[in-house]
């Protein structure tokens, strides 16, 4: 049997990190937010925070091969959940995503799903392991991944149902696919995309002026474009220092769309400048090289899969959401995970966390 | 269920550590791409995104310099700034402009095509610029804009500074209006530092005087946010308020003048022969000047240029009209000057025949000298001076005396008359002069041609023994000197001037003068008792010029009554020219200037402590200290602390513009 490993083993180090990438995100939240109606927005972060890390450490308690041997049924729960948000969900700006629970507590299953999502790879993909990926293993894992994707694109929510993707990706790069069946892969994703773009109608109007303001943000400087823009501005009027908390004027002045969500590296980049972006940059990348290792530690191989599905989807936010920012991206309504304002998005990356963590301290068993 | 994976042993259970290594690169990759992307931006592009995000946050608006006020000689308030909002439209904050067309045009009750047209003629300036869309606007207007905030954020209101003129049109065309700067002065050198939207003086001391008047705008640069909202300020350089200016004009004066003028159509005015200080000057009809001064409705402003009494000519420096026996002063002068007319002796039998023509006087004034051809104001004796001096002597001295070139006066657009000559008409006409028409010219009749104001500076010269003064409107020494001497060098041959009179000449003139008021006079009617006033009338001949035609005419034809007078006789204190288009004999004209002379002599005593009643009543006077002949209003304010009449008007109209126009004077003649 596997003996309890206690908290000596617990990853203080990237506990550490994450809580410095925390509080950055608070003291920014609180800048962004300092003149708006939003102003009590880094006090609730600091209040997600809390819940996040107890649930961590409870999370960090359960051993991960539980989770893995509950996680079909934890899958199916979540898809129904997505069906359920479809049926009944609050539409709020156009799309239903979240579950109205009442004493105003919204649930956004979207996000839980992704955890689940991990969860089921990994189990998946561990049963694969030690040979050769099949077409037909490849398809079942795209379907596995596929229904909820479908399901959160319907919503519609272009940004989160990205998200499931990396996890994916990182299941089939780790699962052992063959460099000739990637090739097929993106040659037949390519044709599908390019079909898609073609015809112009599975994009909303909005998603479809996005791609057009990315590839020419001056065409429209008070729509989509007007986001980009403003954002870039931010980015690129911070200069190398910043100009100081609080002080940036396309922050304070409500130029640069919300601050404190999606735009909130702008936020930061402009009032601390290209070293404090390049600073947070590395922080990101020492949380995911100490996730990696972690990831190298495990015991066995879901525990691996886990936390590489984990350092998928954080390193596809960082790109997808930070590569906007500086207008490298189009605008997908990502946030940026342990920066951006919300509850859901630091519930997600603290319960990882807490798997990871169990993970970790499980590494010497056998 | 599938048996858990755990339990499928025999397998390998480690993922390749070369795929992590490698994700371990890809990781580095992304972020040092992410970099990059910073870097483009923060380090490489950061100059020109600075200068983005300075102009998304700062935007300037102009302080607007208040007007300076207009006093009159007294320092009592003539024209002053009364606070109004204005509408302006910010262009960077249209979202689609011609959807909103139809609520803004609703709200502030505009057409849309004129919302249009502002916006055309404002195109070429920079966006972020705010236009104004509609000046004074009313409360409910103002409501409506704020009560729309959300759906036209691109409307703003602004306090600004409006002119506020007196009520009736008084001292108009002295004073002057306000405007925005019309399209094509802005293409003019003079207008270069102008931009759209400027309110500039357009006529009168106000146009003469803008660059004192105007001050200089300052600007504010604020902070404001993508809503364009203003949170904060950066800095601002304040505005330079207008100078304030003070009139040569007395406002008692002035009232009087406007009051002894209602009703008719011509001009008066009344000036210092000692310093040329214009007292009183009033054109009729007249205007309302506050109609200007916010935007001019059409109808009102046909109904001005359609009326054929021209009421925006300021007909004191701008009708030019045969002075009639008026320049009979000049005629006598050159003949005196020259040494004929001290013996002349003319029989007059109603008139007399030169080159062959017979010449009519009105009366059969028998054995006439110079000492009775004045103030009989004989035909007769003219027509034979004139043939004696002929026309290029007469035009040397009329040309003496200022005729046929601007006085100088500070007001814009003077006329400069016309004085006949030989040459002129060579010049002008290409003909030879006739002889013969030298006869009408001895009775100011013919081509001479003269303005109000050249009339009134030519007889304080020759009153105050040939020291002819340039009329003026404001102090001299209170512009700057460099805008006084511009003034000045820009009427060359005008201005201040001396020319040598022998004594007994100018005397002989006044003194005949005075007999004009004198029992037997032409202007007898018009005789001030206790007070020593002279004067010449003038009855100018409209339409036939053929001289001396004793008929008046009638309506339109009849003809212009004219009469100059001052006081006292000689180095006059007060020189008053009265001009009534169509008013028939000039002895009509004499009252009226009587009427200012009264006012001006009465309170110059009153003021030097020393009043004498007026000896003897005179017709509709009241028993009263009072002696001024226009009939008391029967609503008298009795200003006690000095306060104008005007200031009264003024009050009254602070509603705005918006008062009726038309309302006839009633302010009371203050009690000096």
């Amino acid at each position: 049997m596997r003996r309890f490993s206690s908290f000596r083993d617990f990853d203080w180090m990237l506990l550490t990190l994450v809580l410095l990438m925390s509080l950055i995100s608070v003291l920014e939240i609180k800048s962004a937010t300092l003149h708006t109606k939003f102003h009590g927005f880094g006090q609730k972060q600091l209040g997600f925070l809390v819940v996040g890390l107890v649930l961590m450490f409870l999370v960090s308690m359960i051993d991960y091969h539980r989770l893995v041997d509950i996680a079909p049924w934890a899958y199916g729960i979540g898809v129904l959940g997505l069906v359920a948000v479809l049926a009944v969900g609050q539409k709020v700006l156009g799309a239903r995503r979240w579950i109205n629970l009442g004493g105003g507590v919204h649930f956004q299953p979207s996000e839980w799903v992704k955890l689940l999502l991990i969860l089921m790879v990994a189990r998946y993909f561990w049963g694969l392991i030690g040979r050769e990926l099949s077409w037909a293993d490849i398809g079942k894992a795209f379907a596995l991944v596929c229904v909820p994707m479908a399901l959160v694109l319907k919503q519609p929510d272009l940004g989160t149902a990205l998200t499931y993707f990396p996890v994916l990706i990182a299941g089939l790069f780790l699962g052992g696919i063959r460099v000739k069946q990637v090739l097929i892969l993106v040659l037949g994703l390519c044709v599908l995309g390019l079909g898609a773009y073609l015809s112009g109608k599975r994009l909303k109007p909005y998603q479809q002026a996005r791609i057009n303001s990315f590839i020419d943000p001056g065409s429209d400087p008070k729509g989509a474009g007007y986001q980009i823009l403003q954002s870039k501005i931010a980015v690129g009027s911070g200069g190398l220092w910043g100009k100081g908390t609080n002080k940036g004027t396309q922050t304070q002045g409500d130029f640069l769309p919300i601050p404190y969500t999606d735009f909130i590296f702008a936020a930061f980049c402009e009032e601390h400048g290209f070293i404090g972006g390049l600073g947070v940059l590395l922080l990101y990348f020492l949380i995911l090289t100490r996730l990696i290792q972690n990831a190298q530690q495990a015991s066995d191989v879901p525990g691996t899969f886990i936390i590489m599905g984990v350092v998928a989807v954080i390193l596809f936010q960082v790109l997808v959401n930070i590569g906007m920012v500086v207008g490298l991206m189009p605008v997908t309504g990502i946030p940026l995970p342990l920066m951006s304002y919300g509850g859901s998005s630091i519930l997600f990356t603290f319960l990882a966390l807490g798997i990871v963590m169990n993970i970790r301290m499980r590494r010497f068993v056998n | 269920m599938e048996p858990t994976p755990e339990r499928r042993i025999g397998r390998e259970e480690k993922v390749a550590t070369g795929k992590l290594h490698a994700t371990q690169y890809l990781v580095a990759l992304v972020l040092l791409l992410l970099a990059t992307g910073m870097w483009r931006l923060q380090v490489l592009g950061a100059e020109g995104y600075k200068q983005l995000a300075e102009a998304n946050r700062i935007r300037k608006t102009a302080i607007l310099a208040p007007r300076g006020k207009i006093f009159d000689r007294e320092g009592r308030i003539l024209v002053d700034n009364y606070p109004s909002v204005e509408c302006f439209l910010l262009r960077d904050q249209v979202k689609d402009l011609k959807a909103d067309l139809p609520l803004i045009g609703k709200g502030l009750h505009m057409q849309e095509q004129d919302i249009l047209a502002v916006l055309k003629k404002y195109q070429l300036e920079p966006k972020y610029e705010a236009i104004p869309l509609k000046q004074d606007i009313t409360p409910d207007e103002q409501a409506f804009i704020e009560a729309h905030r959300n759906e036209l954020p691109e409307l703003e209101t602004r306090d600004v500074q409006r002119r506020l003129y007196p009520r009736d049109g008084f001292a108009a065309h002295l004073i002057g209006y306000v405007g925005e700067v019309s399209e094509q002065d802005l293409n003019s050198p003079k207008f270069e530092f102008y931009e759209p939207g400027d309110v500039v003086g357009k006529s009168g001391v106000e146009e003469m005087y803008d660059a004192l008047l105007r001050g200089t705008d300052g600007s504010r640069d604020v902070i404001v946010n993508s809503h364009g909202k203003e949170v904060g300020q950066l800095g601002q350089q304040m505005a330079k308020p207008g100078t304030d200016l003070r009139l040569t004009i007395d406002l008692d004066l002035q009232t009087v003048a406007e009051r002894a003028m209602e009703g008719k159509n011509g001009a008066l005015v009344a000036m210092d022969p000692h310093t040329g200080e214009i007292l009183a000057m009033v054109s009729r009809p007249t205007f309302d000047p506050n109609q200007f001064a916010v935007r001019l409705t059409r109808s009102y402003w046909s109904q001005i240029v359609s009326d054929p009494d021209h009421p925006l000519m300021n007909k004191a420096i701008q009708a030019q009209l045969a002075p009639g026996s008026t320049f009979k002063i000049i005629m006598s002068l050159a003949g005196l000057e020259e040494g004929v007319a001290q013996a002349m002796r003319v029989n007059c039998a109603g008139g007399g025949t030169f080159f062959g023509h017979f010449f009519g006087c009105d009366k059969h004034h028998g054995m006439v000298d110079i000492n009775h051809a004045i103030p009989w104001s004989c035909d007769t004796f003219y027509y034979t001076l004139a043939e004696k001096l002929g026309i290029d002597t007469i035009a040397k001295y009329a040309t003496e005396v200022g005729l046929s070139q601007k006085t100088g006066i500070d007001l814009p657009d003077e006329a400069s008359g016309t004085m006949p000559s030989t040459a002129w008409k060579l010049k002008t006409q290409h003909e030879k002069w006739y002889a013969g028409e030298v006869i009408s010219v001895g009775i100011g009749q013919g081509a001479v041609q003269v303005t109000p104001v050249q009339l009134a500076r030519a007889l304080s010269g020759i009153a105050s023994g040939g020291v002819l003064k340039r009329p003026h409107v404001v102090f001299a020494n209170e512009v700057p000197p460099q805008m006084e001497s511009a003034l000045i060098s820009s009427y060359p041959g005008s201005g201040d001037r001396t020319i040598p009179l022998s004594p007994e000449n100018w005397e002989t003139i006044t003194d005949a003068m005075a007999d004009a008021l004198g029992p037997g006079g032409t202007a007898g009617a018009a005789h001030l008792e206790g007070i020593d006033f002279a004067g010449k009338t003038g009855t100018a001949q409209v339409v036939s010029h053929s001289a001396g035609a004793t008929s008046l005419g009638a309506g339109k034809e009849r003809a212009n009554a004219w009469f100059v007078g001052m006081s006292p006789r000689r180095n006059p204190d007060i020189v008053v020219a009265v001009l009534w288009e169509h008013g028939g004999w000039g002895a009509g004209s004499a009252p009226v200037a009587a009427q200012v002379v009264n006012a001006f002599i009465t309170k110059q005593r009153k003021r030097a402590g020393n009043l004498r009643l007026a000896d003897g009543p005179q017709p509709g006077d009241s028993p009263t200290q009072d002696s001024q002949p226009a009939p008391r209003p029967a609503k008298t304010v009795a200003t006690e602390r000095n306060e104008s009449p005007v200031m009264d008007g003024v009050r009254t109209a602070s509603t705005g513009p918006h008062a009726k126009p038309g309302v006839t004077t009633s302010s009371p003649i203050p009690q000096p």
